[in-house]
């Protein structure tokens, strides 16, 4: 698409463009190549001198139980937060779409935790569940079940997934909301006409009228487990309990920072550009396609 | 773009037919509704509870779920002396951070969607491109070149460092990009048979007109900016440099002490409230804001 | 005040050639219009004059002077755009005083001005509001507004009035030409819609497919149509084309049927008979079978075809008329002076 008035000339638009092409090449083209140059090095024990070493960091990734495990825990993760965050989310949108009065309440009521920071939505449950002063542990305690994420993996990763998909519920009830809203109003009543009940209008009609943005959520959330998440995973577990909750992006953070490991911390950084890469070309081509809708 | 950007609200809508509800079967929509709300609005009032009430409360479990009178107790030693640092030190920085992530984005992508939009230049597209690939490249998988670069600046613990490596996102530019093509050809056209110059023309004409788009965007890049995690852990390594997100965790003692629950949930709610406040009040700009630039 | 001249004017986009080259010359305070169904030039003619497009070849000159090279607001023009191209977020008061503001000039000359056109227009109560709070006809005064604010040397016009219902467009038609009139100033003005053209213009451009097809008076183009493409383009329903065979001051049609003309000539042509000079005549050579009528109450129009011939052929008669359709023939003759000959070939005007 081109504009029919284009103005002339070449050094006002350089000069307006330029801010973005500096911050772009010092802080994102720079540092990523830098990963990627890094990632065929191995720095001696003393951070004096590397050494080439070809593609030996990713053989070597990819054959470490751990970053197997990673990839593992991290697919799990950003799988069950897409649930978790997707299923209430339509819920609520069906529910606050079949309500004339009072939805635009709900709707300023739900949209809280969206600014609430991943970080700062880690606190707030792990205070619940906090296996000393946690509200929930002691209830949970109270009727027999003794809470302990900080020991038992499979607690640890549900925290984790619940606090990351709690504020995503909001979002993604946006956008659920905002597609229902859209689904005209004719098609449900020609479906009602029809002689299909709510459950059924729901499954037939609005479902697949919604696949656009559910799509759109699944990458978007996907994205978000993958990488957003940083926060929630480092004020609850720390990537633990052995590692369980250890996803790819916070183990670059480990391995680079904590473990000072920069061949591996820059051939993780790489490996994730390629599923990054992946990702959003997958959303635009989806978001390509759906403009001839 | 489509399908879910074109919202209208149904106000005023023809009276609800046959498809509506009725009777028993709307109080249990709001019911469920309310059912709903209050699990995702649990974990807030709980920390705020929290805030209101002494730390002896909150260790003898179980802590109350009402709040207590420890309000202004609580806040004031938050805000004034904090556990490492004074939350308003916090709060301060992690304001300017985000209004310098929102304005600086904001004016960047603004310049450069206009000079994509409305020049041909030589270049024109391998700059299209470059700016369209940094879409895929977040700070976290970049993250220790990154921090080499700012560090090689000598940008650690200040205000630039938290910042400029954060603004020069793809989203911002192609929020304009899709906006400003939208914009009327003859609009161009009849500014320069009045007289106007590029320039001229780009203030006179389309930044008032993107005023809706720059207001929601700012909420948008205001949040995003505020709820910074791991970018100011690492650069900020004096505790006078913490912005409040990621200063909370460092509120945490480590070793076996207790936390200062109370504190540290007061600390919790004050770093929720400018986020909070800025998406409720500016809701309707926000969420279709949001709803478009997203797609 | 001014004289515009195109000399051999050619428009090119890429390899496309959009514009064949287009001569005229303008006179101070003329009202020139260019007519041509969509994607003929005519707007993009426009824009050249404007200097919103580049010009290939050939030269535009306002007052002698070329101004190819002219950006447009150095070319003393001021244009009023098909859609109006209001600035929707200032008032009309900006709207109009925008070029008057670049242009520098102190706050009191601005006022004056705008108070003026506003005056002019009939818009003085609505200076303060937003384009979005008027109706289309309010939005088109303000686009004229904004042009007559300037006081320009030549005003372009891009098809202003497509975007309004019918019965506005008559009215604004009568105003743009009244104000035009009034201020004196040489007007250019493209429009897609004949009567629009015959009504408004002191000359007009016939446009088709980049080719100026005549330039002339509404009426001589109306009497005198100097191509095919001008004679079926104007007047309203379209004049009826035949194919016939010239000999000796007769033109024999494919049907046999024989016309008298006023032409020595001895080729075959193209037959152009405008449907309002057809004479119901009992005796008239074209025998005529009507499949539909339409009743306007000043007049009829009768579409059916002529016996012997498969093309559609319409008569606008007078009055009142009521015929049964597809049995009711009729026989018409004509004025051999109201008979367009075209070559058969080019198209070219031969009587």
């Amino acid at each position: 698409m081109e504009k029919r008035v284009t103005f002339n000339g070449w050094l006002l638009p350089f000069c307006l463009i330029f801010p973005q092409i500096l911050i772009s090449a010092v802080f994102f083209f720079y540092p990523a190549g830098q990963a990627v140059w890094q990632s065929l090095f191995i720095p001696d024990p003393f951070g004096l001198s590397t050494q080439f070493v070809g593609l030996e960091n990713f053989e070597y990734l990819l054959s470490d139980k751990f970053y197997r495990a990673s990839f593992a825990t991290t697919a799990l993760f950003s799988t069950l937060v897409t649930v978790v965050s997707m299923v209430p989310a339509l819920f609520l949108a069906v529910l606050a779409d079949r309500l004339i009065k009072g939805a635009s309440t709900y709707r300023t009521l739900l949209i809280w935790p969206y600014a609430v920071a991943p970080a700062i939505a880690g606190v707030l449950w792990l205070f619940m569940f906090n296996t000393r002063v946690g509200v929930v542990s002691w209830y949970l305690g109270q009727l027999g079940y003794d809470w302990n994420h900080v020991l038992n993996e499979t607690e640890a990763m549900g925290l984790v997934v619940v606090s990351s998909a709690w504020g995503r519920i909001s979002y993604n009830f946006l956008f659920f909301f905002a597609a229902l809203q859209a689904v005209p109003r004719s098609v449900i009543e020609a479906a009602a006409i029809d002689g299909a009940r709510f459950w059924r209008r729901f499954f037939t009609i609005v479902l697949p009228l919604l696949s656009p943005t559910t799509f759109f959520l699944l990458v978007v959330n996907i994205v978000y487990a993958f990488f957003e998440t940083f926060g929630v995973i480092h004020t609850i577990t720390a990537g633990g309990p052995q590692q369980a909750t250890t996803i790819l992006v916070y183990k670059v953070f480990k391995d680079g920072f904590v473990g000072q490991d920069l061949g591996s911390s820059a051939a993780q950084s790489v490996i994730l550009l390629v599923v990054v890469g992946t990702l959003t070309v997958l959303q635009f081509k989806f978001v390509e396609k759906k403009v001839h809708y | 773009m489509s399908g879910v950007s074109n919202v209208k609200p149904l106000k005023g809508d023809p009276a609800p037919g046959m498809v509506e509800k009725k009777g028993s079967s709307l109080w249990l929509t709001h019911v469920l509704m309310l059912i709903g709300i209050f699990f995702v609005f649990f974990p807030i009032w709980l920390a705020f509870v929290a805030s209101t009430v002494t730390q002896e409360a909150i260790v003898t479990p179980p802590m109350p779920l009402m709040p207590g009178d420890h309000f202004f107790e609580n806040y004031k030693r938050a805000l004034f002396s904090g556990v490492n640092i004074p939350v308003t030190t916090m709060l301060i920085n992690s304001l300017i951070m985000a209004l310098g992530i929102a304005f600086g984005k904001i004016v960047i992508s603004l310049l450069s969607a206009f000079a994509i939009v409305y020049f041909r230049f030589p270049g024109k597209s391998l700059f299209f491109w470059i700016i369209f690939i940094t879409l895929m490249l977040p700070v976290e998988v970049r993250i220790v070149p990154t921090y080499e670069v700012v560090a090689g600046f000598g940008m650690l613990n200040s205000y630039s460092g938290l910042i400029f490596p954060l603004i020069a996102s793809a989203t911002a530019t192609f929020l304009f990009r899709q906006f400003f093509m939208t914009i009327p050809d003859e609009l161009a056209e009849a500014a320069r048979v009045d007289g106007a110059r590029p320039m001229r023309f780009f203030i006179d004409i389309v930044v008032p007109m993107s005023r809706t788009n720059i207001a929601a965007l700012f909420v948008i890049l205001f949040i995003y900016g505020w709820n910074q995690y791991l970018w100011p852990l690492l650069i900020t390594t004096e505790p006078d440099m913490n912005t409040i997100v990621m200063g909370i965790k460092q509120m945490f003692p480590s070793g076996d002490d207790t936390a200062d629950w109370p504190v540290i949930m007061a600390t919790s709610i004050l770093a929720m409230i400018p986020p909070v406040i800025v998406v409720v009040s500016m809701q309707k700009l926000f969420i279709s804001g949001l709803v478009d630039s997203e797609k | 005040m001014a004289q515009v001249h195109l000399e051999n004017v050619k428009k090119r986009f890429g390899s496309t050639q959009v514009i064949h080259g287009v001569s005229v010359d303008i006179e101070d305070g003329e009202f020139i219009v260019i007519v041509g169904p969509s994607g003929c030039g005519k707007s993009t003619l426009l824009r050249m004059v404007g200097g919103l497009e580049s010009v290939s070849e050939g030269e535009v000159r306002i007052n002698n002077v070329r101004v190819n090279e002219k950006e447009p607001m150095d070319r003393d023009i001021a244009m009023v755009f098909q859609n109006y191209a209001l600035y929707p977020h200032m008032s009309v008061r900006q709207n109009m005083a925008y070029s008057l503001k670049i242009a520098k000039l102190s706050k009191d000359e601005i006022e004056v001005k705008v108070a003026e056109a506003a005056r002019m227009l009939q818009l003085e109560d609505y200076l303060d509001r937003k384009p979005k709070e008027l109706s289309g006809g309010q939005r088109q005064r303000v686009a004229m507004g904004r042009a007559i604010v300037r006081k320009p040397s030549v005003f372009l016009f891009d098809e202003p009035l497509s975007n309004l219902d019918a019965k506005l467009r008559v009215q604004m038609r009568l105003e743009i030409k009244e104000l035009q009139a009034k201020l004196g100033i040489t007007s250019l003005y493209v429009t897609h819609d004949q009567v629009e053209a015959m009504t408004m213009a002191d000359r007009m451009i016939v446009m088709n497919a980049g080719f100026a097809e005549q330039v002339g008076t509404p009426l001589d183009v109306y009497e005198q149509p100097q191509t095919l493409f001008a004679a079926q383009f104007i007047g309203s329903p379209s004049m009826n084309i035949l194919t016939a065979q010239l000999n000796g001051g007769h033109a024999t049609l494919t049907n046999g049927a024989v016309l008298p003309v006023d032409s020595a000539l001895d080729v075959a042509v193209r037959v152009g008979i405008r449907p309002e000079h057809l004479i119901t005549d009992p005796d008239g050579p074209l025998h005529f079978t009507v499949s539909l009528a339409e009743p306007l109450g000043a007049n009829t129009l009768l579409h059916g075809k002529l016996q012997g011939s498969d093309d559609a052929f319409t008569a606008n008669l007078p009055g009142i008329h009521r015929f049964d359709a597809g049995t009711e023939t009729l026989r018409f003759s004509i004025d051999p002076d109201n008979i367009h000959l075209f070559d058969a070939q080019g198209g070219n005007r031969l009587n």
